[in-house]
């Protein structure tokens, strides 16, 4: 009964795997990007963060803004670390491309919106419809395999970022008209048609260290600073982390003798083997 | 205490005996620390100060987190973000206490489901069974208020699901539902008040916890074998315990740190692991998420909640004789809480006289595929449902039912159990041949 029942809950396991796969219309294909701050051990590369928010300067802030990101994080410890006269110069050089959305921004004196500073966040912009970017890394997540129960997470991370990489790398060049719309073909998108055009073009993007500036080393490169703005105390935690297993296992070592010791004695074993 | 005989606080000095006559608290801290425990308990005895040390840790950062966060629709999300970007070690304080309560709930399901096999909610534990299934129900209560607050979509979206729950119950359903809402939706006044509730339950709690453990050391702990200490004599209680301090805490100790390892390296490492990516993105009323999953630990009763669709027949014909009072969604919602109330009755259903399931030879069998049973429900309330999700959630859910309202008392009369040490001593000689008598 027992084994029949076993056998029979098996198979339904594996049938409605087939199931799931089946009903899904477009299948969401998400490349497994490796990034520098997976693991463990992993951290940020403050190159890439610093290119990252390059591109998303020159090309994603025109549509995205980063509302709960302050810009003076920029020169926090564990991020792109920019020195502190340059994240003024960047505040103020800011282009605020929605001002309706931003009007904290308004200086009633002046009658006019005024420059940012680095204890203001990174605008808002709603002008296009575009959603805000601040926790996008966190808010989609890339690999929930096998037969949803996300144990591949534990190897490849979240996905989050993966997720970001492959939209921008995912286009296909098809487009489609719809309720006056345009929609454009990317294997990534949940539906597989996205609003947004492909933003990225090889070359877009100048680096002053001349790295590599084609679609996919600039798609890391956002994916990562996106990985930064959602979680910018990434590096920190680990670091708590990791000491606090430390801590802990030696204190375990610590407890188990104890306990070995305190029990020794009713349980009939020697507590001094040397004795 | 009542109970085994061991032995008592003696005042000596002055003070001590001052005190003593007018508050007997050194006493009641000595009984408490000192209380004979059954020397045989196993690894699976642990969770109770796991469980302790979990409420003690979402109650320390929660009260942290309530200092920085701002119950206010508008406000809320931003607040947890503020926690995460601005308040020293804010991102730490929260990654502990929403990971904390995966590990409270992994913890008392273990607890559970160790006195469920070894037959701890038999007599005379019936009252420690009936508070800690009280324990348990708050606990999902509090849990569940404590995932509004962050103001996700999956906060808001599992909010409207859970309190249309009590919408479904004939009459008295809609008054209930707006008085828990505040409103006729989830809104700002709900909010408000799931926070408040947030705050209050642990207290609630810790409260019951106590009651828990005033019962249980009042019947003596349970043990591996089932059988009672020897309380005829205090040398014959002394052969079968040993005091809680220090054995028992130094063992316990180690357990926790084994487990706060696993629990720190997740914290550390992938505190996001449990959680839903939905809930990064701030609660819209307008848009509702593809898929509406509650957190883990919610999931084997969701799937059973799930698991009575119209499609079903007993569904039907109780709606059929009911007059259509109970249709499919009540019925879902009872058979839910229903899940519960099996289990807390569990004490009056099981008709075994024997109490570890060690010495039950079929009854194990049907243990282990509860246990199953308990992991595929867990599962498959996590999937989108479909023909087979469907069919693997009705199985099991009726599985769960059966175990309770039907195996358990048929076991009793037809297992002829295997024979049980006579002592605790006994049991414990087994395991250590060695041990001198005490």
């Amino acid at each position: 009964m027992i084994r029949k029942l076993t056998l029979t809950a098996l198979a339904a396991l594996a049938l409605s795997l087939g199931t799931v796969q089946a009903q899904e219309e477009h299948e969401v294909h998400i490349e497994d990007f490796a990034f520098s701050f997976e693991g463990p051990f992993g951290s940020y590369d403050r190159n890439q963060l610093q290119r990252g928010l390059q591109v998303y300067t020159e090309v994603c802030s025109t549509c995205h803004g980063l509302k709960f990101v302050p810009i003076r994080a920029l020169s926090d410890e564990g991020g792109p670390e920019i020195p502190e006269d340059q994240v003024r110069a960047y505040a103020a050089a800011f282009a605020v491309l929605d001002e309706e959305a931003n009007p904290q921004l308004y200086d009633t004196e002046k009658d006019a919106y005024r420059a940012l500073l680095p204890s203001d966040h990174f605008p808002l912009n709603n002008s296009q419809g575009a959603p805000d970017l601040s926790m996008m890394a966190k808010a989609r997540k890339g690999f929930s395999g096998p037969m949803g129960l996300g144990i591949n997470q534990i190897f490849k991370g979240i996905g989050g970022p993966e997720y970001i990489a492959s939209l921008l790398t995912g286009y296909s060049g098809e487009s489609k008209e719809e309720a006056g719309n345009t929609f454009y073909a990317n294997r990534t998108f949940s539906t597989g048609w996205i609003r947004m055009p492909a933003p990225l073009t090889d070359g877009q993007v100048t680096f002053a260290d001349g790295s590599p500036n084609d679609v996919v080393s600039m798609s890391k490169d956002v994916a990562a600073f996106l990985m930064w703005t959602a979680e910018p105390k990434l590096m920190q935690r680990k670091e708590s982390g990791l000491l606090a297993v430390l801590f802990l296992v030696l204190l375990s070592v610590l407890l188990y003798l104890t306990n070995k010791r305190l029990w020794a004695p009713h349980k009939g074993k020697a507590s001094h083997p040397a004795e | 205490m009542a109970g085994i005989p061991h032995d008592h606080y003696e005042p000596k000095s002055g003070f001590e005996k001052w005190l003593a006559h007018r508050l007997p608290v050194v006493s009641l801290l000595y009984d408490t620390l000192f209380i004979p425990t059954p020397k045989n308990l196993n690894w699976m005895w642990i969770w109770g100060i796991v469980l302790a040390f979990c409420l003690v840790l979402q109650i320390a950062t929660g009260i942290v987190l309530a200092m920085h966060y701002t119950p206010q629709v508008d406000l809320a999300f931003a607040s947890v973000e503020h926690i995460m970007r601005d308040v020293n070690g804010g991102y730490m304080l929260r990654y502990l206490h929403g990971n904390g309560a995966s590990l409270f709930f992994l913890a008392v399901y273990l607890h559970i489901f160790r006195g469920l096999y070894y037959g701890s909610y038999k007599s005379p534990r019936e009252v420690t069974w009936i508070i800690g299934m009280l324990i348990y129900l708050l606990m999902m209560a509090t849990g569940f208020m404590g995932y509004v607050l962050p103001w996700g979509q999956m906060s808001f979206w599992g909010a409207t699901v859970i309190t249309g729950l009590f919408g479904a119950i004939p009459g008295i359903g809609e008054p209930i539902q707006t008085l828990l809402l505040g409103g006729p939706a989830v809104d700002n006044a709900t909010l408000n008040r799931f926070f408040s509730l947030h705050y209050l339950l642990p207290f609630v709690l810790a409260g019951l916890v106590i009651v828990h453990i005033w019962a249980f050391h009042t019947t003596g702990n349970n043990n591996p074998a089932g059988v009672e200490v020897r309380r005829t004599s205090k040398a014959e209680a002394d052969r079968d315990t040993l005091p809680f301090w220090p054995y028992f805490v130094i063992k316990d100790l180690f357990a926790l740190t084994v487990v706060l390892i696993v629990f720190f390296a997740i914290v550390g490492f992938m505190p996001n692991y449990l959680g839903d990516p939905d809930n990064y993105i701030q609660a819209n009323p307008m848009s509702t998420p593809p898929h509406i999953v509650p957190e883990w630990y919610f999931l084997p009763f969701y799937a059973i909640l799930r698991a009575f669709t119209g499609d079903v027949w007993v569904v039907q014909l109780v709606q059929f004789v009911t007059f259509g009072i109970v249709d499919a969604k009540f019925f879902g919602v009872l058979a839910m809480f229903g899940a519960i109330g099996v289990m807390a009755l569990v004490p009056w259903l099981d008709t075994s006289s024997v109490r570890s399931g060690k010495y039950r030879p079929m009854f194990k069998w049907w243990f282990a595929l509860l246990c199953f049973d308990f992991v595929v429900l867990t599962w498959v309330g996590s999937q989108v449902p479909t023909e087979f999700t469907s069919w693997i959630s009705l199985l099991a859910a009726t599985y769960w039912f059966a175990y309770f309202l039907i195996i358990l008392p048929l076991l009793g009369v037809i297992e002829r159990p295997l024979p049980q040490p006579a002592t605790i001593e006994d049991d414990f000689k087994a395991h250590y041949p060695s041990a001198p008598a005490e």
